[in-house]
């Protein structure tokens, strides 16, 4: 969501809406012949020593680089052709009337797929609390859609597996269904600023102009070339350091610093992450890196999801409507969750 | 025509802004252009997404960036 507002196409040229499906097997079989294309390349036609570290470090950025790339463009691809059916005016019409707990659960698996960019929460916000969805309920949509975003999904279905990927995912949502919930619970409304409630939204009066199916395509391609444009230098960077922290860090380095005895770590990480409003993007290749190097899976996830769904900017937006005490009350509360997952993650695993 | 865009300032709004000027030029269409920063008036045209296009009071694109040849469409210089 972190991406601003989506381009129509902007300028560019239209695509015809077969060539992606003509790719997808292309990229599919690269995906499934990567490995041994790169063992191939390193160990037999460089012929660098398999034991140096420089070698193992080489290896990880050539084997990684290109699977998170084409993870990358498939699925931002098919979530632009999924958001293409909803809308933020759409969630408000489905989220209207709905009771707390209800309307927590579905404001957040909206929040998943409606697209919502940043820049656009002050107006969302008021939209749906002028249409009389509870100040709980928009919340858990709040928090839900910067939080589980799809490049985080991508790199930590990439770089940890599925496991870790749908562990996020749902303790996410869960963090955002209870964090929304108790909000409705505590009846903030008080902390809103005044004039929210005093305007008087217009109807929405858009013409409806019909989508085809190519349009939906388009705005998949236009979504891949959008994110991928973004995100890919941080991408880079974050495997190559994500590499060297590979090849270089001694085994279990970060055992005590990040490892599953230090849990002070896990309320650390979720203080250090909130300001820190880097993507996912980078962020992710080299936790992983860290993760391998003995840091405890609690700890990671929670610093993740302090990273990427707690950011300060958008809080800083959020104040124009909202009064500090709701700021503050907000974001304790998602902080409260996150590290309750860091610490239970710690313990089952 | 009255065309205004809405917008609180984020840089597609400063582009819509941009090529709703080039789409005025290079149609020759007359055309008073405003862009309407202020909450309070965008959320009475009922949109949650931005930049928004409105054209004689009707919006006409939400929440994305529309292509130039759109934009000129829309205000009715083919």
């Amino acid at each position: 969501m972190a991406e601003c507002c989506t381009t129509d196409n902007g300028n560019k040229k239209k695509i015809n809406y077969y060539i992606p499906f003509l790719l997808i097997p292309f990229a599919i079989l690269i995906y499934i012949f990567l490995e041994q294309g790169v063992d191939f390349f390193v160990y037999k036609i460089l012929q660098l020593d398999k034991s140096a570290h420089l070698t193992e470090a080489i290896r990880f950025f050539l084997y990684d680089t290109p699977k998170v790339f084409i993870l990358l463009t498939v699925i931002v691809f098919v979530v632009g052709i999924i958001r293409s059916y909803f809308s933020p005016e759409k969630t408000r019409k489905v989220l209207e009337g709905k009771p707390l707990f209800i309307g927590n659960v579905m404001a957040s698996t909206l929040g998943i797929v409606t697209p919502f960019c940043s820049c656009s929460a002050i107006p969302l916000f008021i939209g749906f609390v002028e249409s009389g969805i509870p100040l709980g309920v928009t919340f858990s949509f709040l928090i839900a859609a910067p939080m589980i975003n799809e490049v985080a999904l991508v790199l930590l279905f990439g770089l940890f597996g599925w496991k870790t990927a749908l562990l996020y995912a749902s303790t996410g949502l869960l963090i955002a269904i209870t964090s929304g919930w108790v909000i409705g619970r505590l009846k903030l409304e008080r902390f809103v600023e005044e004039w929210v409630y005093e305007i008087k939204a217009g109807d929405f009066q858009m013409e409806e102009r019909k989508v085809t199916f190519n349009d939906r395509i388009q705005a998949g391609y236009t979504a891949v070339v959008d994110i991928v444009s973004k995100v890919w230098i941080y991408i880079v960077i974050g495997i190559a350091v994500g590499a060297a922290v590979h090849g270089y860090v001694p085994e279990n380095f970060m055992a005590s610093i990040m490892g599953k005895g230090a849990w002070w770590s896990v309320p650390l990480v979720v203080l250090i992450g909130l300001p820190l409003y880097s993507n996912a993007a980078g962020f992710i290749p080299i936790l992983q890196a860290l993760l391998e190097k003995g840091a405890a899976l609690g700890t990671a996830l929670a610093f993740m999801m302090s990273v990427i769904g707690l950011s300060l900017p958008e809080m800083i937006i959020l104040k124009k409507v909202i009064k500090l005490p709701l700021i503050i009350i907000f974001a304790s509360i998602v902080a409260a969750g996150i590290m309750i997952v860091g610490f239970l993650f710690n313990l089952i695993y | 025509m009255n065309i205004e865009i809405l917008g609180m300032g984020c840089a597609k709004c400063h582009k819509l802004e941009d090529m709703v000027k080039l789409a005025i030029q290079e149609t020759g269409i007359k055309a008073e252009i405003g862009h309407v920063r202020d909450i309070k008036k965008i959320m009475e045209y009922g949109v949650m997404t931005t930049p928004a296009l409105v054209i004689d009071g009707k919006v006409k694109v939400a929440g994305k960036l529309p292509s130039l040849a759109d934009i000129k469409q829309m205000i009715g210089g083919k």
